[in-house]
C-alpha cells in the first residue's frame, strides 16, 4: 500500500533489519561529530558490543526519512533486533543500570554480579550501508 | 529563542500533573528532568516521545537538543 517508492526509507528499513544492533549517528564511532553521538557509541564499545554504525551527516534525507520511520526526533538512534532502544538519554541510563548489557547480550565490564549471557551476538563488522 | 522557564511551562502544560526542571541558557542546547503521572507503566521510549511531542519540528532545529530524563511520580500511596 505504498503511495510512492521511497528508495532511501527502505535501504533504512532493510539496514535496521538485517543488523542485530546499530546506530544511527553524526560521525563515525571513531569520529563521532556530536556530543550525543559520542556518547552512545562509547557506551556500546565499552560494552564490546559488535554494531554497524551509519552516518547521517552525508545526506539530510537520511535524518529525515530516519526519523520519519522510527518516530523519533533527534540523533543518535540506536536499534537492537529492528527495535528502537533509544537515543542518547536512554542508552546512557541503561548502560548505567546495565539494561542495555542485558540488551544486547553481553557483560557488563565491571558492574558486579555478571548475568549469565547466553545469546551471543553474531559478529559484525561496523559499515557504513548508506553513506 | 527559547528558554528553560518556557519549556517547563510547555511541558507541564502539555502534561497536566507533571513538573518539570529544564536547565540550559543558550537557548538550543537543554537539559530536563520531568516527573508526570502520565508516564506511570509506560517504557522509555514512551515516555520521551511523550515530551517529544510537546515540541514536534522544534526539536534538532530551533532545540538543537533536549537532554532528558523521566519518571513517573513515587507512589505516596498503595
Amino acid at each position: 500500500m505504498s503511495e510512492e517508492t521511497n528508495p532511501l526509507r527502505d535501504a533504512i528499513s532493510e539496514a535496521i533489519d538485517e543488523n542485530p544492533v546499530i546506530l544511527f549517528m553524526k560521525g563515525t564511532p571513531e569520529q563521532p561529530m556530536c556530543g550525543f553521538s559520542a556518547r552512545t557509541a562509547a557506551a556500546l564499545q565499552a560494552l564490546g558490543a559488535p554494531f554497524a554504525a551509519v552516518d547521517i551527516l552525508p545526506d539530510p534525507r537520511i535524518r529525515q526519512e530516519l526519523s520519519a520511520l522510527s518516530n523519533w526526533p533527534t540523533i543518535p538512534q540506536l536499534f537492537v533486533r529492528g527495535e528502537l532502544i533509544g537515543g542518547a538519554d536512554i542508552v546512557a541510563e541503561m548502560y548505567e543500570t546495565g539494561e542495555l548489557a542485558e540488551v544486547l547480550g553481553v557483560e557488563q565490564p565491571t558492574i558486579a554480579e555478571p548475568t549469565a549471557a547466553e545469546a551471543g551476538s553474531a559478529p559484525l563488522q561496523p559499515e557504513n550501508r548508506l553513506g | 529563542m527559547a528558554t528553560s522557564e518556557e519549556l517547563k511551562q510547555r511541558i507541564e502544560a502539555a502534561l497536566p500533573g507533571a513538573s518539570a526542571q529544564v536547565t540550559g541558557d543558550d537557548g538550543a542546547h537543554f537539559e530536563a528532568v520531568v516527573v508526570a503521572p502520565q508516564f506511570e507503566g509506560m517504557s522509555r521510549i514512551a515516555q520521551h516521545r511523550l515530551v517529544y511531542d510537546v515540541f514536534e519540528g522544534e526539536l534538532g532545529g530551533s532545540i538543537h537538543a533536549l537532554s532528558l530524563q523521566t519518571k513517573a511520580p513515587a507512589r505516596s500511596s498503595s
